[in-house]
């Protein structure tokens, strides 16, 4: 059986090089609708699996935010953070609790008139991965007044401000705008360099210890957090909703939200997302098929002489059925290759341009590979592709060999 | 000329006993409302070993025998043993590997897979009939050596003139050594030059001990034959091994 198959693979690419121009195009075709439907799938699951990953980057499966808001979705802050970080803390199904305030500070005499600023505890933090330079001081020293603050920025900071590791500047809060005073200001000194996984990369960020943020802010701010995040000692969805539960029971100036629950939010919001995604695949999908059917039918009409000629000589129905099904599968198996390269490259180039949207968290891409999707995708493609081919190739098994020669020797 | 005619198996041995016969043996065809029948009764033996060249004028049912006899047409009334195998009795499995082992066929067209070469092409019928790679190998080339083709094997058909091409099917058809080759116009496409060097082939063929049937109009070609069974209207007019048939008096 191998040998035949050998012998009809020949005889299938033979009849596939035998007109390379128009082969080259329904290859490229099939390659276009390949990419397609491979960056439909990469965009349906990948803005989802982007942000569950976003998500767990520091694995942290639940945040903690003002009641009725979602994280970092407004100016909101929590009032007596220690009592409920501790309660947190105290329950053992808990690992680890994160706190973080976030705010904006002045930077008078900078080129950057103000930034962002994390408040973070540097030992359970989960916003940042340090690139270069040092981190924040663990644990947690309060640092004395006459001593620059230790600072961690992004790239865009030291972009923005034309400054480098190591340097110091001030910051202030408090800032009167008619007064040109400030409340409180601090000297910091830039002492490492991170990528935040949940701010825009384009967005200057300055990390600070939680403490000297809250310092700084004032009397106000001074138990204050604009979100913790925790993590669950068991990861399932079933324990970290139980923590849910029994966050939202016992606290309740605030609002939990599991990573599966904004997930699921975020689905929503991007249903219409998925809905194109999906709607386009289909049609690449339908496009390859079409593209397959048309060649090899094509290509059937034009040899049913030759094919007569085959079964008379000895080739058996399930031979030529073989055949016709090879150049098919030869056909969406080049073309899915082809697509495959294609695909990434312009899902590359997409996400380059989807990205530049403002706003965006650094961390989050619209095309994620996601292999077992992408492959499946293609063997749907390819098992399409060669399905493609089985009516032309039934229809060429079916050659009835003797009138299709006496028609062959009149035309 | 072909070369290493001597040492090449091609066809079983001759003996008196017949390969083919046609008992009453009718094919029609629907045309439209119509019934046409191309074929009215024929009554025909072939020994093996024979040289048959079945003759007559264009639609008097040549081609329709040809095809009957080689087992891709069933007949729509009578019999058509092969080998004392009735060809209506098989199925389309059987039939199909029944020609690939016991028939060979030559068409006026050629008919070669154009992209394959030429020993490629030979070597079809060989890989059909599950011979190893090697062996069909080594087989093409005593075929298209037969056919004086050695040093063509990697030609393609387009490399190749039209009474070549007309050998490279020849050695296809021989490749499995069948008891019988069956020729449809196997000189129509060719000069006249070509197609006498092309009947020297088929006379060693013969001569190597090869049954063999010709439809053809040429009468060079029926000349070469042993026997010349002409046809008239789907019907045996005149058999040289029988003299005038009864029923066209």
């Amino acid at each position: 059986m191998p040998l035949i198959t050998g012998m009809r693979g020949t005889l299938a690419l033979a009849t596939l090089r035998r007109h390379p121009a128009r082969t080259a195009l329904a290859i490229l075709g099939i390659a276009v609708a390949a990419a397609l439907l491979l960056d439909m799938v990469m965009l349906a699951t990948g803005m989802r699996e982007s942000f569950r990953s976003l998500l767990l980057t520091r694995g942290y499966q639940l945040r903690v935010s003002p009641k009725g808001t979602l994280p970092f979705d407004s100016e909101a802050t929590i009032d007596g953070a220690s009592a409920i970080v501790s309660a947190l803390r105290a329950n053992p199904e808990i690992l680890a609790v994160s706190p973080s305030l976030g705010t904006t500070l002045a930077m008078p005499g900078s080129a950057l008139p103000s930034v962002f600023t994390l408040g973070l505890e540097p030992d359970v933090q989960g916003d940042y991965a340090l690139d270069t330079g040092d981190d924040l001081p663990v644990p947690q020293q309060a640092t004395p007044d006459d001593q620059p603050l230790p600072a961690v920025v992004n790239r865009s900071f030291l972009l923005r401000t034309g400054r480098r590791l190591g340097d110091t500047l001030t910051v202030s809060a408090g800032l009167d705008a008619q007064l040109r005073t400030a409340a409180r200001s601090r000297r910091v000194q830039l002492r490492g360099e991170a990528r935040f996984f949940y701010v825009p990369e384009e967005t200057p960020v300055l990390a600070l210890p939680l403490a000297e943020v809250r310092r700084l802010l004032g009397p106000t701010y001074r138990d204050r957090m604009s979100l913790a995040m925790a993590g669950t000692r068991r990861g399932d969805s079933a324990a970290v909703e139980s923590v849910r539960r029994w966050i939202a029971e016992t606290q309740p100036r605030v609002t939990a939200i599991s990573t599966e629950t904004a997930i699921r939010q975020v689905e929503e919001r991007l249903s219409y997302f998925r809905q194109l995604a999906f709607v386009l695949g289909a049609i690449s999908l339908g496009i390859g098929f079409l593209l397959v059917a048309t060649l090899v039918t094509l290509s059937v009409n034009e040899r049913r002489g030759e094919i007569a000629v085959l079964r008379a000589i000895g080739t058996p129905r399930t031979g030529v059925l073989q055949q016709v099904l090879l150049e098919g599968l030869g056909l969406s198996l080049c073309g899915i290759v082809g697509g495959l390269g294609l695909g990434l490259l312009t899902a590359r180039w997409l996400n380059g341009i989807l990205r530049d949207f403002p706003g965006l968290p650094a961390a989050f891409n619209f095309f994620v590979w996601s292999p077992q999707a992408a492959w499946q995708s293609l063997l749907l493609l390819l098992v399409s592709g060669t399905a493609a081919g089985l009516l032309p190739a039934w229809r060429a098994a079916s050659t009835p060999i003797a009138h299709t020669l006496r028609e062959d020797a009149i035309g | 000329m072909p070369s290493g005619k001597s040492s090449l198996s091609v066809s079983v041995s001759a003996s008196a006993e017949a390969v083919i016969r046609c008992e009453q043996v009718v094919r029609e065809y629907t045309v439209g409302e119509s019934r046409v029948a191309a074929v009215r009764g024929i009554d025909l033996a072939i020994a093996r070993g024979e040289f048959v060249a079945i003759t007559g004028p264009s639609g008097c049912g040549k081609s329709t025998l040809l095809h009957l006899l080689g087992a891709i047409d069933v007949p729509s009334q009578g019999r058509v043993l092969i080998e004392g195998r009735d060809t209506a009795t098989l199925s389309d499995r059987e039939a199909t590997a029944f020609r690939l082992r016991r028939i060979g066929f030559v068409f006026q067209r050629f008919y070669l897979m154009p992209m394959l070469s030429a020993q490629e092409n030979v070597e079809l019928p060989l890989a059909e009939a599950g011979l190893p790679p090697a062996a069909r190998r080594a087989r093409a080339a005593e075929l298209l050596g037969y056919v004086g083709l050695g040093d063509r094997r990697s030609h393609r058909p387009t490399q190749l003139s039209g009474g070549e091409q007309q050998r490279v099917a020849i050695a296809r058809a021989l490749a499995n050594a069948p008891a019988l080759v069956l020729a449809d116009e196997p000189t129509g496409e060719l000069d006249v030059a070509t197609g006498e060097r092309l009947l020297e082939l088929f006379a060693q063929l013969h001569a190597d001990g090869t049954t063999l049937v010709f439809v053809t109009h040429d009468a060079r070609v029926a000349d070469s034959a042993s026997r010349v069974v002409r046809l008239l209207d789907g019907r045996v007019q005149q058999d040289s091994a029988a003299g005038m048939m009864p029923d066209t008096a």
